[in-house]
């Protein structure tokens, strides 16, 4: 079993959604994230006072999955997260220990 | 047997008595609902719009620091403060004849509004008295202690409110244009009163307090501008009572001062707006809602004085001088009035004062007359240049003793229990070590 961890852009999650769902992964967590990269934030001015912001609103998506499927999964993300443009975001992939699902007591890939 | 027909004096008699009563009527129904559009430009008007400009961890202390003034001011407005304002004494403050509101009932005051019970008066001038210290919270926004905001605010009222409200529109007032003031300073609905002694008063506890914890150093951006948003537009509505309830009654005058206001509201936010994109190339929600409010500032004095055209160029000049001091001048001196209290009110306050004294005409308000019933020509569009001087007078006056009271009622509240918070609650933020709770508890 493996994790992948993908940040993207949000305006992105509705194509990485319907991507995975159309290859058949259809477990996902999703958090509202702030972070930055190599992108340079943007300038904000309130009554003449600049802010830098650095950190901007990014999607971080977890998904755990069979090993088997991690290359084609990836793949799809990649293309569905694709814009171009500086700031698309990264993917990790961690390996995992340990499925349980509290239901029922399922334990590994039986639990995913 | 049958009654006498009624006599002609009789019928006459009756008529008088039907037709003030109906004037009565019309008169306390307008004000009395202008009463309440003033108490909704503190709470929640002024409560949002400021609420939204600080950090997410202020955003109930602020809204405090309006919303106990609604309770606080109308306590001491009801045992002492309506008599210092407006009860007979010396030209600088009111007597103690209204202590307790004693003799002001359902009567009317002919001195001050001849058609509506005195106790609507009284209401609606307490009104004035609620948002003015509420206005000053913006300066001193994200580190005044609460204990300490409260005994400056009582004190200030004393010191700076009652007084000025008494030179100005009190019997006998240094100022009052109408009622014997030896310097006659047009003032229609506060622009000295309210709006220049707050904002020179906020500069002076801004000086004081001094910067916020991290100011120019960590980003203090407003937490929601959604919020200031309803806030200004609440003000925009409420101002309506505040300068057309200024007429005390519901006639031509009101109507002019109505109109009046909001041209100057519009022609504001243009002017900001402009200023804005000019300068940095992008018109901001933050500058539309701001440049409202200057402009609100700036026709409060002229409103019932002023044609609809003036009204306009107020209003625009007003939008354009504002940005200047809230988006230049302060960043050069680095003073961190927090919420532009004095950029706003203090600046736009004087601006609309002295050009009350350039528009104000009585094709508008012809209440000033002289011994043969003749309206006075009023500012220097009447060919009186000279009434811009009193104007600047009565501004000076209001400049200073907003300055000095300011700084007196500071010194005094922090000799009591300390003004600033401790380094430790500033940074926890006031909701938390001040209020024991939080603005927004999403995981509740």
């Amino acid at each position: 079993m493996k994790k992948i961890e993908a940040i993207i852009q949000p305006f992105k999650l509705e194509d990485v959604k319907e991507a995975l769902k159309a290859i058949g992964v259809d477990g996902m967590t999703i958090t509202e994230v702030r972070g930055h990269g190599r992108q340079k934030g943007h300038k904000e001015v309130y009554r003449g006072q600049e802010y830098q912001v650095d950190l901007l609103p990014k999607v971080k998506l977890e998904l755990i999955v069979d090993s088997a499927r991690v290359e084609e999964i990836l793949q799809t993300i990649c293309k569905a997260a694709r814009s171009g443009k500086i700031g698309d975001g990264k993917i990790f992939v961690l390996p995992v220990e340990e499925a349980i699902r509290i239901r029922n007591d399922d334990r590994g890939e039986a639990a995913l | 047997m049958a009654q006498a027909p009624p006599t002609l004096e009789q019928k006459v008699e009756a008529l008088q008595s039907a037709v003030a009563s109906a004037q009565t009527s019309g008169d306390n129904a307008w004000m009395l609902a202008s009463c309440a559009l003033v108490l909704l430009m503190t709470g929640p008007g002024l409560a949002l719009f400021y609420g939204g400009l600080v950090r997410r961890k202020n955003v109930l202390g602020t809204m405090m620091h309006s919303f106990i003034l609604m309770a606080l001011a109308t306590v001491i407005w009801a045992v002492v403060g309506y008599s210092l304002s407006f009860g007979e004494g010396n030209p600088f403050v009111g007597g103690f004849q209204y202590l307790f509101l004693n003799g002001v009932g359902m009567q009317p005051n002919a001195d001050y509004a001849a058609t509506i019970p005195q106790l609507t008066f009284m209401a609606f001038q307490m009104m004035f008295a609620i948002i003015t210290p509420a206005l000053i919270s913006g300066a001193y926004a994200e580190r005044i202690k609460f204990n300490a905001m409260l005994v400056y605010t009582a004190l200030w009222l004393f010191i700076v409110y009652f007084p000025m409200a008494h030179m100005v529109w009190g019997k006998g007032g240094l100022l009052n244009a109408f009622l014997g003031g030896k310097i006659p300073c047009f003032d229609f609905a506060g622009g000295t009163v309210v709006h220049i002694t707050s904002g020179v008063s906020a500069l002076v506890a801004a000086l004081y307090l001094k910067p916020r914890k991290g100011y120019q150093e960590e980003p203090m951006r407003p937490h929601s501008l959604v919020l200031s948003f309803i806030g200004a537009c609440l003000l925009w509505f409420g101002w309506f009572g505040f300068n057309a309830g200024s007429a005390l009654g519901a006639g031509g005058l009101a109507a002019s001062a109505f109109v009046a206001t909001h041209f100057g509201a519009a022609a504001a936010s243009v002017g900001w707006l402009l200023a804005e994109w000019l300068r940095t190339g992008k018109p901001s929600v933050l500058g539309g809602i701001s440049g409202c409010v200057a402009g609100l500032v700036a026709i409060t004095p002229a409103s019932g004085f002023v044609k609809p055209m003036p009204a306009l160029l107020i209003g625009f000049a007003a939008g354009i001088f504002c940005y200047f001091m809230v988006a230049i001048v302060k960043m050069k001196l680095g003073y961190d009035d927090s919420l532009d209290a004095f950029g706003v009110h203090g600046a736009g306050g004087t601006l609309g004062a002295i050009l009350t004294g350039v528009f104000a005409t009585n094709a508008v308000n012809n209440a000033l007359k002289d011994s043969a019933g003749n309206p006075l020509p009023l500012g220097l569009v009447d060919g009186n240049a000279a009434q811009i001087a009193n104007q600047a007078i009565g501004a000076g006056i209001a400049i200073v003793l907003g300055a000095v009271g300011s700084f007196v009622c500071l010194k005094i509240a922090d000799l009591v229990c300390g003004l600033r918070a401790s380094a430790e609650h500033e940074v926890d933020g006031l909701d938390l070590s001040m209020h024991g709770e939080e603005g927004y508890n999403l995981e509740a």
